[in-house]
């Protein structure tokens, strides 16, 4: 069992982080890289991001919304509860380099997995711009952190009730037009990677995704994960998560997430029966 | 005391025994195994059919030479658990193998008795003895020698992992497997289902062999968890890699990422090692197809299409572009799935999937074949016949057309000589790699094979890693 030794709450109870006792994957891991995490003997497989690693404490730490059933059996889990499997460091690392001038933009719990990269970013030298944006102030996540990892922390949200009003990709496009922006990193929902995509794609600019199909074992032997990348077949899960965010078929992907809606929905209302609520 | 038995028999002319099996109408709708397994009555009967040749056919046609005519005999008597014994002295896993070996290319194909009619069921016979010791539990397990002080890592709980395992354990050397999944077994637990093999066998092989002192990592992904080259600098003195092939092969064809098409692998792993078949008690979920495609006729094409019924389809095809005669899948594999009620199209080929504006499939346009002059395989390559373009209405299509070489484990180790298919280039008779101290075996060597195959593989080089271990290499 890896035991959960530190549980907190975020964005009204939506998104929780754990810390799990993991010392072989934290040794190991390198920002980017994703676990996968089975809580019982009947759980689903879930891919989840470190948010953070530490190799002494030999401890990893991931945040996820809580969006579906096995995301909701995550969040009953407590300290001192574990998850029967974790597996990993999976996926790539993210590609590292010092380029000068990158934006970071994160919208939802994609802003957790933002949070390594844009600190390793800044650590070898490049001026980090990081943009990140929730629905409404109390949806924001890390925002101390964030402001840690880069140099320069703007904060949006939909419905103006902190920093700027509207979204991540308005100040984005502000911050592109001052010019000299080498790379933009953006990670959360898909029509959101997709926005800034349509954006950067005027710009001379790199864009990096990170891509979250469904994905069952994570080592490229299912398929599950396929995405359309410059018109080839690529396994997010062994080519990725990362890609080159101007190639990437946006909209494959957002139905292909959509492969369970109906099954996803008995199961969670299954959970809830058996809870009792 | 055998002549005369055998004699008689030969007089008698005693059939070979069926192997009892649910109705076809009812299994089809059911997880459980197919054939419920002989009374003890039969298999004695069945044993006396053996003519217990001289130079037995049977036991070259094994590719572990297992001593087949002596555990025969024994069966015959009626002493099971020498029987056991004497097929435990070269293949660990009867259990698996009396299931699923192709019998009617080995064992059986040659049995002399099948020359002027059914061959010995051998294959029904060491099932039986497996499951009687399973649930009698009265054989001696194998001596197991001293210990030597020497660790081995086996990357892979697939056929060639457990037997090589289960060999080195019993020689007094340490030995810890590494499984990237959360379960052990390879193919067997997540590729083969339940209703052909349960998976309590294999976990119980597994068990067996835990209980002999071998040691278990799960959730381990080597080349990602940990690299070869570490598990060195940690101390084991020789590694033996079984990771499998492990790789799904697509057909690049337009429309092949619509919801609803998936690799044989994902649409079994689902079913098998998540159980989305107990969905939603089981938390994974599987798509449910009405009607459904599976491309390919191997046995991983005879497994999606019959388990596509086994989850409520309606009807259940098999598409495959060459003819009848060329079917890779095991004979009693097809005619299960035919008796089940499996449509089978052949010498037809998809062009292309269809799907509505949610992205879901609706269906599939096919080409019909014919035959021209054999291929690289020796099998008559198939050829599009011009104009021949038909629909074929379906929401669930598995792809079943073989797999490639996995490159997680490959790409991550240096030294690992490939083939120019990403394959290890492993020597036949040892399994050593052109890696110091590393081995390797099974479907990542031979490409897509079977299960005894992937054993024999084991057994090779389990003894090349001893001889390593005693005297260098
Ligand atoms: C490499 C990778 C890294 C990820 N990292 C994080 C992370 O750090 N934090 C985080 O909150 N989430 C992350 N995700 C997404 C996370 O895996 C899903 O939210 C989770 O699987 C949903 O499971 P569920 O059973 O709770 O919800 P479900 O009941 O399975 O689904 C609920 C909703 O989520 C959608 N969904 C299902 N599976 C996924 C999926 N894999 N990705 C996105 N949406 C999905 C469904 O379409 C449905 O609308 C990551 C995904 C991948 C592939
Ligand atoms: C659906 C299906 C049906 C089949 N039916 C039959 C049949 O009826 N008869 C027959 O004889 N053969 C059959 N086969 C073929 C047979 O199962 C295989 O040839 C055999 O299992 C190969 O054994 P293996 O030891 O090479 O590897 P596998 O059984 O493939 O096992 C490899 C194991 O290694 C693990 N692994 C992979 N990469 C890593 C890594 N990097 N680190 C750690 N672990 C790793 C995998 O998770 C897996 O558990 C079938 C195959 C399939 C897919
Ligand atoms: S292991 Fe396979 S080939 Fe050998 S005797 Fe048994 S069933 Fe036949
Ligand atoms: S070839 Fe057939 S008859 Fe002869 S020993 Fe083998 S099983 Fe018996
Ligand atoms: S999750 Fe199975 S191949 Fe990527």
């Amino acid at each position: 069992m890896f035991k959960i030794i530190r549980r907190e709450e975020m964005a009204e109870g939506t998104v929780i982080l754990n810390e799990i006792e993991a010392p072989l994957i934290a040794k190991k891991a390198r920002p980017g890289q994703f676990v996968i995490l089975k809580a019982n003997e009947t759980g689903e497989r879930i891919p989840l991001t470190m948010a953070e690693t530490d190799p002494e404490k030999g401890t990893i730490t991931i945040i996820y919304m809580v969006v579906g059933k096995s995301t909701a059996l995550f969040r009953d889990l407590k300290v001192d509860d574990g998850y029967q499997d974790v597996i990993g460091p999976l996926g790539k690392a993210t590609h590292l380099e010092k380029v000068g001038k990158v934006i970071c933009v994160g919208g939802g719990t994609g802003v957790a997995v933002l949070h390594p990269i844009t600190r390793a970013l800044k650590e070898i030298g490049n001026d980090v711009t990081c943009i990140i944006g929730a629905r409404t102030k109390d949806l924001l996540i890390l925002e101390e952190q964030m402001k840690a990892a880069s140099n320069d922390l703007r904060i949006c949200t939909d419905d103006g009730s902190y920093g700027h009003h509207g979204f991540v990709t308005q100040v984005m496009q502000e911050v592109l037009d001052q010019g000299g922006v080498k790379l933009v990193v953006a990670i959360g929902p898909v029509p959101m990677m997709k926005a800034v995509s349509n954006i950067t794609k005027g710009y001379d600019v790199e864009l990096q995704v990170s891509l979250n199909p469904i994905m069952i074992d994570g080592t490229g032997m299912c398929g599950g994960c396929r995405v359309t990348v410059g018109g080839k077949t690529k396994f997010a899960c062994v080519d990725g998560p990362e890609f080159d965010g101007h190639k990437v078929n946006f909209d494959e992907l957002m139905l292909r997430l959509g492969s369970y809606l109906d099954d996803e929905k008995e199961s969670h209302d299954h959970y809830c029966r058996v809870r009792g609520e | 005391m055998a002549e005369t038995a055998a004699k008689k028999a030969k007089k008698e002319k005693i059939p070979r025994q069926a192997m009892p099996e649910q109705e076809p109408k009812v299994r089809a709708r059911n997880f459980e195994e197919v054939p419920t397994g002989q009374s003890a009555e039969a298999a004695m009967q069945e044993a006396a059919r053996c003519l217990q040749c001289k130079k037995p056919a049977c036991v070259a046609g094994c590719p572990v030479e297992i001593n087949i005519p002596a555990f025969i005999q024994q069966v015959k008597d009626g002493d099971f658990t020498a029987a056991i014994t004497t097929i435990w002295e070269t293949n660990a896993l009867p259990a698996v193998c009396g299931r699923v070996c192709p019998q009617e290319l080995q064992c059986e194909g040659v049995c002399i008795v099948g020359k002027k009619g059914d061959p010995v069921a051998i294959g029904n016979l060491e099932r039986f003895v497996a499951d009687y010791e399973r649930k009698h539990r009265e054989a001696k397990p194998p001596e197991k020698s001293e210990p030597t002080g020497k660790k081995v890592a086996v990357v892979g709980s697939g056929p060639s992992g457990l037997t090589v395992a289960g060999d080195l354990v019993l020689k007094g050397h340490e030995v810890t497997i590494f499984e990237a999944f959360h379960k052990p077994g390879g193919v067997l637990v997540y590729g083969i289902p339940e209703f052909r093999l349960p998976k309590e066998i294999v976990f119980s092989e597994v068990a067996g062999l835990e209980k002999l002192g071998a040691k278990l990592e799960c959730n381990a992904v080597v080349g990602r968890s940990v690299t070869i080259e570490e598990l060195f600098e940690e101390g084991y003195d020789a590694v033996f890699i079984g990771v499998g092939a492990g790789l799904p092969r697509f057909l690049n064809v337009p429309g092949e990422n619509l919801i609803g098409v998936f690799s044989a692998n994902e649409y079994l792993t689902r079913s098998n090692l998540m159980k989305a078949y107990l969905f939603p008690e089981y938390d994974t979920p599987v798509i449910q197809g009405k009607n459904v495609v599976t491309l390919g006729a191997g046995n991983v094409a005879m497994d999606s299409a019959r388990t596509a019924l086994r989850l409520g389809a309606d009807t259940s095809r098999i598409v495959y572009r060459r003819s009848r005669d060329e079917v890779p899948a095991r004979g009693a594999e097809v005619h299960h799935a035919e008796e089940e009620g499996v449509d089978f199209h052949f010498l037809t080929a998809p062009t292309k999937f269809f799907g509505d504006e949610k992205g879901r499939i609706t269906g599939m346009e096919g080409l019909k074949m014919e035959l021209g002059e054999p291929d690289a395989s020796g099998r008559r390559r198939p050829i599009p016949i011009e104009g021949s373009e038909f629909e074929l209405e379906c929401d669930l299509v598995i792809i079943a057309v073989g797999a490639n070489a996995n490159p997680l484990l490959t790409q991550s180790t240096e030294g690992l000589k490939l083939n120019k298919w990403g394959y290890i280039v492993a020597d036949e008779a040892t399994g050593k790699t052109s890696k110091k101290a590393v081995w390797a075996g099974g479907d990542i060597v031979t490409g897509s094979a079977t299960v005894i195959l992937a054993m024999g593989a084991g057994r090779d080089a389990a003894n090349s890693i001893h001889d390593y271990l005693t005297w260098g290499w």
